[in-house]
């Protein structure tokens, strides 16, 4: 599917839009990363990645892995706008025997492509899927996001010296860089600097684009396709919050949903937009 | 009915055999393994089908990731390693990658056990059944000698969903010369009224050992080999519980949370017997070799012998 710049900035409009929606009826989730990570998204399914939602296991799809799984509320969002199912599905987000589990669930909605949640593991899961591409002899593609806090865990650097080590150039790591992890910054509760040095040592391409810059992402994601013999990541950088004045580079909302008067302001904002 | 002696043979050896078999029969099948495939015996799959076996490194947790990646797209995936790393390095990996969303992953951890020997503590899994069968979803086998562990794996094979099977590091004396396996069904390998010896791994033979000498003092012990510890057989265990009314557990593993642990769970609920567990105490082992260690840990057939004298 491939949208125009201002109709992929539309459709991520609507992804925060329902991602916040969902978290302010539940009063749970993660709204924070949930709009860093949204143009990102936006442009994957918008532009980049090949699906056919009516069918979901089509063999040749391009995969999908958020590895940061607490921005799931995103993630339900752009699988609804792209046809995976109806937006009404995205209700009783983190209610008792809803699909919209707080994490992703692969079991509970089409579309998911691997049960996240806790951090550095879908890295791990998305090589695996570049491997079986290459074993199969397929052309899929395999997108993952990961986070910039989430790369103080060790598996991510695993994963990273196996995608390295078999040249995955079918494999496109995307870090949602917002600087900002649950208990603050991450420069200074752990600082994962060098960024671009240590990716290039684990011998990945390396791009940097902004976050929220739908030409940009387009963009990288082209160049990366392009790479042979190596796989890439695009380092993103984006803003925590982004979209919600209140949110932005407030590390409280990392994992806290809005309330009372913010929740009306925060839907406002992103309606207006 | 004195035990036939059928030889010995190495389990490791059996699933790396089965391995390449179901290799050759299963173009789906991919193998895993984090730099161990020498003594996990999948160096085998990997020389005959080098562009399906995938060589992790010493990463433990990110194979078992690469495996669950692998099977989302239809692949039967074998991934080993020593199970001390397969059930304790790589829990969380085994627990949210793969039994959480049910992927077709089958963890084959070798060395379980003390007998893993000089290697000493660290090398020895003796808490890998207890926090494994704790897993939603997981399927969890010990197999007792080489002949059902080439049973094992085919069926693990064939079975959709993860499952974890758990081998020792030495030969062990065959107890089967042929077997009808079932996941989750025990099998009666002697019948007898007067004391149940439930059994895992290595020692199901010592429980056999046992039986015979208990015999001669007409103590008629059923011997029945709990291979399957997840889903376990709680209709054999009950039924025979009921018959003989005494109960003693076998296992190369910590009398906590294993085997002892799951007969006892599904004992005390519907019929509590008077049961004694043998297995290693709430402690460490140390380097040895195999047999030194099974004399001074407790798990001998003597050992066995000595219990049941103690319960009866």
């Amino acid at each position: 599917m491939k949208l125009s710049v201002k109709e992929i900035e539309a459709k991520a409009k609507q992804i925060r839009y329902s991602a916040i929606e969902m978290i302010c009826e539940a009063a749970s989730g993660h709204p924070g990363g949930s709009l860093s990570v949204s143009d990102i998204l936006a442009v994957l399914y918008f532009h980049t990645m090949n699906y056919k939602p009516d069918r979901p296991e089509w063999i040749e799809r391009d995969r999908f892995v958020l590895s940061k799984g607490h921005a799931a509320p995103a993630l339900y969002s752009v699988l609804a706008h792209a046809g995976f199912y109806s937006t009404k599905i995205l209700k009783n987000l983190r209610q008792v025997g809803s699909p919209l589990q707080g994490h992703p669930d692969m079991m509970a909605l089409p579309g998911i492509e691997m049960s996240t949640g806790s951090l550095g593991q879908g890295l791990s899961a998305a090589v695996g899927i570049a491997l079986a591409a290459r074993i199969d002899s397929l052309k899929y593609r395999v997108y993952c996001v990961i986070g910039d806090g989430e790369s103080q865990e060790g598996q991510i650097w695993e994963a990273a010296m196996s995608a390295g080590h078999h040249k995955l150039d079918n494999l496109c790591v995307i870090m949602d860089h917002n600087n900002l992890q649950i208990d603050g910054k991450v420069e200074e509760i752990k600082t994962i600097s060098p960024i671009a040095d240590k990716w290039k040592a684990f011998n990945f391409n390396v791009i940097s684009a902004d976050g929220h810059n739908i030409k940009a992402l387009i963009d990288a994601f082209d160049k990366a396709e392009k790479q042979k013999g190596k796989p890439t990541i695009i380092i993103a950088d984006t803003v925590k919050g982004k979209g919600v004045s209140f949110m932005e580079n407030v590390n409280k909302f990392h994992g806290s949903a809005p309330t009372g008067e913010q929740i009306t302001c925060a839907l406002g904002e992103l309606k207006c937009q | 009915m004195p035990i036939k002696d059928l030889g010995s043979a190495a389990p490791r050896e059996a699933y790396g055999k089965a391995l390449v078999e179901l290799g050759r029969e299963n173009p789906n099948i991919v193998v895993l393994d984090a730099d161990l495939s020498c003594s996990t015996k999948t160096s085998l799959f990997a020389k005959e089908f080098p562009k399906r076996f995938i060589n992790a490194g010493v990463a433990e947790q990110d194979m078992i990731g690469m495996a669950a990646g692998l099977a989302t797209t239809g692949k039967i995936v074998f991934a080993s390693t020593f199970s001390c790393f397969a059930s304790g390095r790589a829990w969380e990996q085994v627990r949210v990658s793969v039994a959480y969303p049910r992927l077709n992953v089958k963890i084959v951890a070798t060395h379980g056990g003390i007998t893993t020997g000089e290697d000493g503590a660290t090398h020895q899994a003796i808490e890998d059944l207890a926090i494994i069968r704790v897993i939603p979803n997981m399927t969890l086998i010990v197999p007792s000698d080489a002949v059902l562990t080439d049973k094992a794996v085919r069926a693990a094979a064939a079975y959709h969903g993860p499952v974890f099977i758990r081998l020792p590091r030495a030969g062990t004396p065959t107890v089967y010369e042929n077997c009808d396996f079932k996941i989750g069904k025990a099998n009666v390998l002697r019948e007898g009224k007067d004391l149940s010896i439930f059994a895992c791994g290595i020692m199901v033979y010592a429980s056999l050992v046992a039986a015979e000498e208990l015999q001669k003092e007409n103590i008629s012990a059923e011997v029945i080999d709990i291979h399957t510890l997840k889903p376990l057989d709680k209709e054999a265990i009950i039924k025979s519980a009921k018959k003989t009314g005494k109960v003693i557990t076998a296992e190369e593993h910590s009398i906590i949370g294993g085997l002892g642990g799951a007969v006892a769970e599904t004992l005390s609920e519907n019929c509590p017997t008077r049961m004694a567990r043998i297995g290693t105490r709430d402690m460490f082992a140390e380097s040895g070799k195999a047999p030194d260690l099974l004399i001074k840990y407790g798990l001998t057939a003597k050992d066995i012998i000595k219990t049941a004298k103690q319960i009866l």
